[in-house]
């Protein structure tokens, strides 16, 4: 019964640390003359109003989830991946070029193969840090973030150059975007919304990488190496060698994210010049998604549906209450920013259990001199 | 033309741009390079860039009043470097995490005070060019090192107080002890969590001012996102320059040097796709991080939060 409170709390703090950046939120909104509650009112009926709108929430949720996925396993092994973006690019690009090559095979055969390519490349953009970090040392926050840079700028050199859509090469304005997948490539809808099947794989991938992570020596040994290199070590465990599987596996799972954003909602890739142009910064909601979701796979599939939510909903507050969306990307940074800082309590209350059970375990010796005080409880 | 590059107007313009380009660097460098000598690990510089850049900017433009508007940008960082410092010395929250935190918030609050209170791009009257007399007049020189603003002369000024601090004052002495042995620095009287808000809040209010320098010293406007990567490639400088302002000032100059002369190669038009050339700059910073890294070594005790025995 006590543990099963302890853990009510745990799961709880996210919660009241959400609660917490909303209502600065709300402080902020009436700083710049907009009533909270219809603001956040117009936020609500934006992502759960309608089916329709319900449904955009879950498109926004997709990508978030198989980030926050990728994000589970390397924070999992103290490895910080802020790559998200960068690897969900090449992820796309590998991928559409497969749509692009193949066009004689059937469908389902292209779509799985697309699906590689993609898990390839984020694969491949995740794994350089992480080699990086195992064998030179260096900082993968940092290595991340200019991949980051790295990606989006191969990407406006391919979609303005070698992948360009031809019709676009003609024209003066040379949009940045790829020719659009053949039909039978696209991923399976259910009409009249835009909810597509990508939604379906990542909740069956956050079930296997629940079992990845839990449920495999892989697993059971890149949770290790997060949470003590040093025994590991001892343990016989490769460290370097987890590391990096740590950082390509996250890697993979943003790359994926990059193919089902092409494979199921845009159905060709397309960019503004910004990384977020093509990715809706997936790549760091994603994070906050998956903190919010305690790291767990299976937690971070409501965290992205409520991410999701915020980001569909912020587009209607935009145009309701003319609060521009950026106020979400501020509020997600307040999330983070409190999700961390609620940590401290969980790890109190968890030390107070843990001296708590030590002292049940063994009971201290009868002192001598005064018989009957046998338990000082602290 | 290739060959172009090679004429002396050219190398000049790419040196004096170079020297110009790194001014929001070291302002951000420097400051993130006390609070990791102190042991903390700010990544939410990009945050504080953009928060300062916008401020800055504001100011300047309602006011026309350049000091003050660097004085706000200053504030500004100073605040988000105290809700840092509250964050991570007094809740223990991991730091990189916490960074990144700080940094959507400051760009999403950028954006969304720009949009609500601006709307649309425009240009403000930023620091002139000082021309420094008779210096400025030396043929090629001058124009290098003497006739830029303000803004970049306090920033190279910047680099010897920086070392100065660091290495000749008792408040150096303390802020490199709590940042290589805080237990010890401790027991000896010195309070880790003091020196670590000090260090955090400068570093905050330093890159509130490498804000400023973008925003009204050398673009002269202000628009969504501005940064693009600049406060983590500040960051980035810290470890590169191994920690110390001398170091940073080098990567500094190099990476800005490269840039300046990837700027070049376009205006030139030497075929080399704009976008492959954007990318060198991120390349070498990686490059250079696996050739610096594994050489020097870092504070002992940066991104581990203190926690007094009792």
């Amino acid at each position: 019964m006590r543990s099963r409170l302890n853990s009510l709390f745990d799961a709880l703090l996210p919660v009241i640390a959400t609660l917490a950046a909303l209502g600065v939120g709300a402080v902020m909104l009436l700083v710049l003359g907009a009533n909270p509650l219809e603001a956040y009112g117009a936020l609500w009926v934006g992502a759960f109003g309608s089916t329709n709108a319900f449904a955009e929430t879950l498109v926004k949720a997709t990508p978030l989830l198989l980030v926050a996925l990728g994000i589970c396993i390397s924070f999992r092994g103290d490895v910080i991946n802020i790559g998200g973006e960068g690897q969900m690019i090449v992820g796309a690009i590998l991928a559409t070029s497969v749509g692009l090559t193949f066009t004689g095979l059937p469908g389902w055969l292209v779509i799985a193969m697309a699906m590689l390519a993609g898990f390839i490349g984020g694969g491949i953009w995740g794994g350089i840090p992480g080699v990086l970090k195992a064998y030179f040392n260096v900082n993968e926050i940092l290595s991340t973030v200019m991949m980051n840079a790295i990606a989006v700028q191969f990407m406006n050199f391919m979609l303005r150059g070698p992948m360009i859509d031809p019709s676009q090469a003609e024209l003066a304005s040379k949009i940045p975007q790829t020719a659009r997948l053949l039909e039978p490539f696209r991923l399976l809808r259910w009409a009249p919304t835009r909810l597509h099947l990508g939604a379906l794989i990542a909740v069956v991938l956050a079930i296997l990488v629940y079992i990845l992570l839990w449920r495999t020596t892989l697993g059971y040994r890149i949770r290790a190496v997060g949470q003590n290199p040093n025994a590991s070590r001892y343990a016989g465990i490769d460290v370097k060698r987890h590391v990096v599987l740590a950082l390509l596996l996250s890697g993979a799972f943003a790359g994926l994210a990059g193919m089902i954003q092409v494979y199921g909602v845009n159905y060709r890739m397309i960019t503004d010049g910004s990384a977020s142009g093509f990715t809706g910064s997936a790549g760091f909601n994603g994070i906050v998604a998956a903190l919010f979701g305690q790291l767990h796979p299976i937690w971070s599939i409501p965290a992205s549906v409520l991410f999701g939510a915020l980001l569909v909903g912020a587009n209607s507050m935009q145009r309701m209450v003319q609060i521009p969306s950026a106020l979400v990307t501020a509020l997600n940074g307040l999330v983070v920013v409190f999700v961390v800082s609620s940590e401290i309590w969980r790890r109190r209350r968890q030390r107070r259990r843990l001296a708590a059970a030590k002292e049940e375990d063994v009971p201290p010796k009868p002192d001598p001199d005064t018989p009957g005080k046998t338990k000082v409880r602290a | 033309m290739i060959s172009d590059l090679f004429s002396v107007t050219v190398l000049v313009g790419i040196l004096a741009s170079g020297i110009r380009l790194a001014t929001p660097y070291l302002y951000a460098a420097i400051g993130e390079t006390f609070a990791q000598r102190s042991g903390v690990l700010n990544l939410g510089v990009e945050g504080q860039m953009l928060l300062g850049a916008f401020a800055a900017f504001y100011v300047a433009l309602t006011t026309g009043n350049l000091g003050l508007a660097v004085l706000v940008a200053m504030l500004v960082g100073a605040i988000m470097g105290l809700a840092m410092a509250f964050v991570t010395v007094n809740l223990h929250a991991q730091q990189g995490i916490s960074g990144i935190g700080f940094y959507l918030f400051g760009l999403g609050m950028s954006d969304l005070l720009f949009q609500k209170m601006l709307g649309t791009v425009e240009t403000v009257r930023g620091f002139p060019r000082i021309h420094i007399p008779v210096l400025s007049d030396i043929p090629g020189l001058g124009q290098i090192f003497f006739s830029q603003n303000l803004m970049v002369y306090a920033a190279y000024l910047l680099v010897p107080i920086a070392w100065f601090v660091l290495n000749k004052t008792t408040l150096g002495l303390k802020i490199r002890s709590v940042g290589e042995n805080p237990e010890a620095a401790d027991s000896l009287g010195v309070s880790v969590a003091g020196v670590r808000y000090f260090t955090i809040v400068l570093g905050g209010t330093l890159s509130g001012v490498a804000g400023a320098s973008l925003s009204i010293a050398l673009l002269n406007v202000f628009q969504q996102n501005m940064t693009s990567g600049l406060g983590f490639i500040a960051v980035a400088l810290v470890y590169f320059g191994g920690w110390r302002p001398w170091g940073v000032l080098g990567g500094a100059l190099l990476f800005s040097m490269v840039n300046s002369l990837q700027l070049w190669i376009q205006v030139l038009g030497i075929p080399i796709p704009s976008d492959i050339a954007v990318m060198m700059p991120y390349v070498l910073t990686i490059l250079v991080l696996v050739a610096s890294v594994s050489r020097v070594r870092g504070p002992s005790a940066l991104t581990k939060p203190f926690e007094r025995e009792d």
